[in-house]
């Protein structure tokens, strides 16, 4: 099976996320870049997936040439290659644009199954599979946190504000996956070091077949027009507890009208 | 004026607050049309939206429109989009609203903007990025503007509405139906309000110690008429169910009221809920990063705490 995990390099949660005022674009040099967390649920996914029913893994991803840390990163976990995606035109892509540059890109390398993470911790759009499956025609199942693959049906269980669904159809798919699904394995020592041997295919949007004029930030359907920092919270009371605690709460509650 | 088609959350054939708040903002960028897609309309649910300022109802009924993931949604609403030639399209920003929000952008081609929190004339609308860092305007340069809205953005305001309702046939495509729902399963959770659209959110995490002592959580909870949420160290724990989880890596929440009991506020937990407007910390660590955001902070702990709280919430009902 030719399995093809979709992961994104996004500015660490842990250090202070800026935009490029120039273009009001994400400043990926202002933070360390790292792979979005809910991609290497991912890439263990789709590893999970080969070593019962066999294949090939591939890693995608859409990004500058820093993103190789990320294709690193998946490779050492044990994904057999990958594809870099990687030009200055694609530069500023919103949702629409990132979904068509990948969708061209997934129609160039085949696939039976397509596997993302959710949400990326930077936009948080939670749109892509979606896009994706509808630009490709291919059965969306999302919100997985359980997979399941027989021959050439795949079941999942998606997750749903009363419980879950369980979604069927025939492969090929585009799947994205919540946190719940797995336990993402650390890269080993032997990982790492293989992982530096492993194909690495680097394509541009001419490569692709990407028309310029749908991707970047002049091609994008929709466009940051202004942004601000948010002023910090005020700061707030603390009290400690008295035994008064939970009776001072109910009166800050009532003060603010909650009950 | 200018139609904007507002797609209904509903479950068991009642309308969800948030699609009240969507009809209340659309009728301040035009003139509201709900789309009733997939079984369980009624009169019940035709008054609620007349209620709420719908001018217009457009049901498509058929149940092959809930059986599939998305897909049928987007293809009803890009139909309604090329017959009515809406000034906009709103959706509730839930997991299934942004995905719907995803197909019908590209069946349109059109721009879509997720997760606003706002939105005013000329459909220029606010977000909040970076778990609530950063505020940022942004608008659609292409095709129809399809808007993702977060609930508890618009206090909803009863405006009666003409509510002239329009039945629509959809023959669904083969790539729509693709994926088939085959089985739906329920997992408990009481009366509680759905987590995302909850007005008020009591949420525990590490230091509320164990499954069962979850249960003085869903007491404050259903005292204040609340749902309950959980941090990742929680549910990770199998203390409460995973689909409660807020934060990064699950629900995003921006209720009227959050309550944090035993929750140190590590940055996986800010991101989902940083955007409330008052919050309250419970927490026994006075480092601890939440009473940064904590409009009130309570140093204690919450076992003694949070019952208090709860009897001092049902005296004062």
């Amino acid at each position: 099976m030719n399995i093809v995990v979709c992961v994104k390099q996004v500015p660490d949660t842990a250090t202070e996320r800026k935009l490029n005022a120039k273009d009001n674009t994400l400043d990926r040099d202002a933070a360390d870049g790292v792979i979005n967390e809910l991609c290497e649920y991912a890439v263990e996914e789709a590893l999970k997936i080969k070593e019962a029913h066999g294949g090939e893994v591939t890693v995608l991803t859409m990004g500058p040439a820093k993103a190789t840390d990320t294709i690193r990163k998946a490779l050492a976990m044990g994904a057999d290659k990958a594809v870099h995606l990687v030009d200055d035109a694609l530069h500023g892509s919103d949702a629409l644009s990132t979904s068509y540059a990948l969708a061209q890109t997934l129609k160039k390398i085949g696939f039976d199954l397509v596997i993302l993470g959710s949400e990326s911790t930077d936009a948080r759009t939670g749109v892509l599979a979606a896009m994706l499956a509808e630009r490709l025609g291919a059965p969306q199942l999302t919100l997985a946190r359980k997979v399941e693959i027989d021959g050439s049906s795949i079941t999942i269980e998606r997750l749903t504000d009363y419980g879950f669904d369980r979604v069927q159809a025939s492969l090929p798919a585009v799947v994205s996956v919540v946190e719940k699904i797995n336990e993402p394995r650390y890269p080993s020592f032997k990982g790492i070091m293989a992982a530096k041997k492993k194909p690495v295919q680097t394509l541009g949007i001419a490569d692709a077949e990407i028309d310029a004029a749908q991707v970047g930030l002049s091609g994008a359907w929709s466009e940051v027009a202004d942004f601000a920092v948010a002023p910090p919270r005020a700061a707030g009371t603390i009290v400690k507890d008295e035994g008064d605690g939970g009776a001072k709460a109910a009166e800050f509650l009532a003060s603010k009208k909650f009950i | 004026m200018a139609e904007i088609l507002v797609l209904v959350e509903h479950v068991d054939g009642e309308v969800k607050k948030v699609t009240l708040e969507l009809l209340t903002l659309a009728r301040s960028l035009g003139s509201p049309s709900a789309v009733w897609a997939g079984p369980g309309y009624s009169e019940a649910a035709k008054a609620r939206l007349a209620e709420y300022g719908a001018d217009k109802i457009y049901v498509a009924g058929a149940q092959d429109i809930a059986d599939h993931v998305v897909a049928p949604k987007a293809e009803l609403l890009a139909r309604l989009v090329s017959s009515a030639s809406p000034a906009a399209v709103l959706v509730a920003a839930t997991a299934e609203g942004k995905e719907v929000a995803g197909r019908l952008a590209i069946k349109t081609d059109s721009g879509v903007l997720t997760d606003a929190v706002g939105l005013s004339d000329g459909l220029v609308a606010e977000q909040s990025i970076f778990g609530g860092g950063v505020n940022v305007k942004s608008k659609v340069v292409k095709g129809t503007p399809i808007v993702a809205v977060r609930p508890n953005s618009t206090a909803p305001e009863a405006s009666a509405g003409a509510a002239a309702e329009e039945q629509v046939e959809v023959e669904l495509s083969d790539a729509a139906k693709a994926a088939r729902v085959v089985e739906r399963v329920a997992q408990d959770k009481g009366a509680r309000p759905e987590l995302t659209e909850a007005a008020i959110v009591v949420s525990g995490g590490r230091g509320v110690g164990s499954a069962e002592n979850f249960a003085i959580i869903e007491k404050l909870a259903d005292a204040l008429g609340a749902a309950v949420g959980a941090s990742r160290a929680a549910t990770d724990a199998g203390w409460y169910p995973h689909q409660f989880q807020v934060g990064q890596t699950g629900k995003t929440v921006s209720p009227q009221l959050y309550i944090a009991a035993g929750i140190s506020g590590a940055i996986q937990h800010r991101a989902g809920m940083q955007t409330a407007k008052t919050i309250v910390a419970i927490n026994k660590d006075p480092e601890a990063p939440i009473f940064e955001l904590a409009d009130f902070g309570i140093v204690g702990d919450l076992h003694q705490i949070v019952p208090n709280l709860t009897e001092e919430v049902q005296k004062r009902k």
